[in-house]
């Protein structure tokens, strides 16, 4: 393993990551804000829950960029489009497994055959997140595959 | 619960247009939705004042979108705000039963910054007596009725609806039937049984869907809310509960994030009923600043001027030196004014517009307006940082060099610029403020010995050509001959006193020209017929409070313009002459803030003390040249 150079390009493919999701919310494609949904995990206070998710996706990208680079090293081979590649792999689970699984994971969202209580309140994103836009599937591709693009083009092997 | 069929048109209509005074308003001081005696919701835009509408059956019954909550058949209605909140609450009489509607839209501080919706009505009805047979309508059309919305029943999450830029949610505890362009129920409800729904919006994250059990205490707490900001009103005069009405009125039309007001929640409610008047009122006009300053601060909401003018001199800044008119809530210039191809207007008054085309005019009393303001500021004890004042001395500045241009003038008549006496006094307005921050110290940088040659020349030619010898009177533009309700500013702003004869033969002078038999007031002789404009006799009010008149004609001016407010304590832009209706824009911020102007300097006057004591002498105008022209 490279470790300074999963460091740098782990680095950059969170920032490059963080940034795409966040102009494709901006920009009206979704409403789809991971770090408030993952800052709600650990407050209910939304300017809190904001900075908490913020940092917690930014550590979250980083870790799982170390997945990218133990894939790379394994397969000895690593470049923009086998990244970009391991990026679409990794939305496609976001999206079908991890989405469906929030609900039941999320201490503060709430369930559709429950119905929002005291606690569970935020909106379930449903199937591919489709709760958050028709646009948020394509928000969350491309922003992936960016980010194994730039993990794949960045990371120099050992 | 009686399961009903699919809606028909009929039970779609959401009956005939109320009068534009029979609308209540909510808010949360980022938006503001109208709310008929029926319990109808007809307007409302999301997530801002000048967004596009969910809600429009005010300017078309068919095709705007409405959101009913009412009982069947045959109902009487009272209303009212609950004590000093802007939460409303409807009672609907019938000889089966009696029910209470409460509305609102929840605001939010600090304190409450859990998770709650972003923009939310929350409506409860309550069975108080008896039974009643209650009807649940939404209609949501998007855009200004020009888009669908699509619906979706969720379970037990509520009906979820999506416009492609955002989602709604409505959560209730009756079961909605959904068909493919209506959510519709009816029940029968008996005394202590409780309705509740929450129709919240989601434009930029995941929507948060809030336990209807919440409700009554989120009712709670609002109410609080409001009741606390109310408290601190510092008015204790006669007109003491009006005047808290106005100022909750006004505080409804403060956009919370920025500051700026804007002045009315509403487009195209006619000046003229079946005209063309209509105009889109949900900007923020820099006209009238100076009223607006002082009410707020003799008020003794500090938090709210500070806001005002910060966002006056601050959300400017991409257009400063030169001032527009008119800008959106964070500043921008508003949109270009379009007509509604799907809204067919209030009883008829068409066209609807989108967008104001008066946007781009050059009206050079907005200068000083803004310069006022900021002086009233300051001698209110408010300090003016460094670069608000690099900002008044370059507005003053461009006054110096332009305030011999013709413009649009006060009433933005959309007819070619002229020669307006109301600009020209902002113009003087504008150079003796500043002269008299820098004299206090309170203004470095000025270039005081232009500013003062400047107000004396504007001075001189107001008092030489806005005169007009064979009237007597001051007149709306220099060599004119015709008159505005503006002229009766002259004094507010301190060109001359209220008691000087010139004043005095241009007041018996404006009445004779300009006044109806029920003693109101039209704006101006050259515009096309429209209603009284209710400001102008608030100013009337006003100029009589300053020493224009006696307590005793002050007092019953007010108590005579206090008939013309709704059932609920609102007043429009205009009055009709003939029925005494509200005409235009609803609320009209302005008209709210005449108001407060007025009961303020009269109750100074009561008591003996300084009016408008937050303004010293003119800084430019010797007390001679006012012996002299009188």
């Amino acid at each position: 393993m490279n470790w300074e150079s999963w460091i740098i390009s782990g680095f950059i493919a969170t920032l490059a990551l963080s940034s795409l999701l966040a102009t494709s919310q901006g920009i009206g494609l979704t409403r789809m804000n991971v770090p408030y949904m993952l800052g709600t995990i650990m407050t209910a206070e939304r300017e809190k829950a904001r900075v908490y998710g913020f940092i917690a996706h930014f550590v979250n990208g980083w870790f799982f960029s170390f997945f990218y680079i133990y894939i790379f090293q394994a397969r000895h081979m690593a470049n923009w489009w086998f990244g970009l590649l391991l990026g679409l792999a990794h939305a496609i689970f976001m999206l079908t497994v991890v989405m469906s699984l929030l609900p039941s994971l999320h201490p503060r969202m709430a369930n559709e055959s429950k119905g929002p209580t005291a606690r569970r309140q935020l909106e379930p994103p449903g199937f591919m997140a489709l709760n958050y836009g028709y646009q948020t599937p394509l928000s969350v591709l491309v922003s992936h595959a960016a980010f194994g693009a730039i993990l794949g083009s960045l990371y120099r092997l050992t | 619960m009686k399961q009903a069929s699919s809606p028909t048109n009929a039970e779609l209509a959401c009956g005939p247009f109320p009068e534009i005074g029979g609308y209540a308003v909510i808010g949360d001081c980022r938006t503001a939705a109208l709310i008929s005696k029926t319990g109808c919701v007809e307007w409302l835009c999301w997530p801002r004042f000048d967004s596009e509408s969910i809600f429009a059956a005010m300017l078309d019954r068919e095709r705007g979108g409405f959101w009913k909550v009412s009982p069947l058949g045959n109902y009487s209605v009272s209303r009212s705000y609950v004590k000093d909140s802007n939460v409303l609450q409807t009672t609907f009489s019938s000889p089966s039963g009696k029910a209470e509607l409460t509305d609102l839209m929840p605001v939010r501080d600090a304190a409450q910054c859990s998770m709650v919706p972003d923009h939310e009505i929350v409506r409860r009805l309550t069975c108080t007596e008896g039974e009643l047979e209650v009807e649940v309508c939404l209609v949501p059309r998007a855009t200004y009725g020009e888009a669908e919305v699509k619906m979706c029943n969720q379970g037990k999450l509520g009906l979820r609806m999506t416009d492609g830029k955002g989602v709604y949610w409505l959560r209730s505890n009756i079961p909605l039937k959904v068909t493919d362009r209506c959510a519709f129920a009816r029940k029968k409800i008996q005394a202590g049984e409780t309705l509740l729904f929450s129709f919240s919006y989601s434009q930029s994250s995941p929507a948060v869907l809030t336990p209807l059990e919440h409700i009554p205490e989120r009712i709670e707490t609002c109410i609080k809310w409001w009741q606390d900001w109310a408290a601190q009103g510092e008015y204790k005069g006669q007109f003491r509960e009006e005047v808290i009405r106005s100022a909750l009125a006004l505080k409804l039309m403060i956009f919370a994030p920025s500051g700026a007001i804007v002045a009315a929640p509403t487009t195209s409610l006619p000046e003229r009923i079946g005209g063309d008047l209509n105009w889109d009122y949900r900007f923020c006009w820099l006209r009238d600043a100076s009223l607006t300053i002082r009410a707020l601060l003799e008020l003794g909401y500090w938090k709210e001027a500070t806001g005002f003018l910060d966002w006056m001199l601050h959300a400017t800044r991409l257009t400063q030196p030169e001032l527009r008119i008119m800008y959106t809530v964070f500043g921008n210039p508003p949109p270009r004014e379009r007509e509604s191809e799907v809204l067919r207007g209030y009883k008829g008054s068409h066209p609807v517009r989108i967008g104001n085309g008066a946007r781009d005019q050059l009206q050079l009393d907005v200068y000083g307006e803004v310069i006022d303001a900021a002086a009233q500021y300051a001698f209110h004890g408010g300090r003016l940082d460094s670069e608000m004042q690099k900002v008044l001395v370059d507005l003053g500045k461009y006054v110096s060099k332009h305030w011999d241009v013709p413009d649009n003038g006060i009433w933005e008549p959309r007819t070619p610029p002229r020669d307006h006496t109301h600009s020209r006094l902002l113009c003087w307005t504008a150079l003796d403020r500043l002269v008299s921050l820098a004299t206090k110290g309170k203004l470095q940088r000025a270039p005081v010995d232009e500013f003062k040659k400047q107000a004396e020349a504007i001075r001189v030619q107001i008092q030489k050509r806005a005169w007009n010898d064979a009237l007597q009177s001051y007149v709306s533009e220099l060599d004119g001959h015709e008159m505005d309700s503006s002229l009766l500013l002259l004094s507010w702003y301190g060109f001359e006193k209220p008691e000087s004869p010139r004043m005095r033969t241009t007041y018996r002078r404006l009445r004779e020209r300009l006044s109806t038999p029920e003693g109101l007031l039209y704006r101006s002789e050259q515009l096309p017929p429209e209603g009284t404009f209710a400001i102008c006799s608030f100013w009337e009010a006003e100029y009589l409070a300053l020493g224009g008149g006696t307590i005793e004609d002050t007092c019953k001016l007010m108590t005579s313009l206090m008939q013309y407010r709704n059932d609920v304590g609102l007043y429009g832009e205009e009055i009709d002459a003939k029925t005494g209706q509200a005409l235009g824009n609803f609320p009209q911020a302005f008209t709210h803030v005449g108001f407060i102007g007025a009961a303020l300097s009269l109750e100074q006057r009561e008591k003996g003390e300084q009016q408008l004591g937050h303004r010293p002498e003119s800084a430019t105008v010797q007390k001679t040249h006012q012996t002299q022209a009188a």
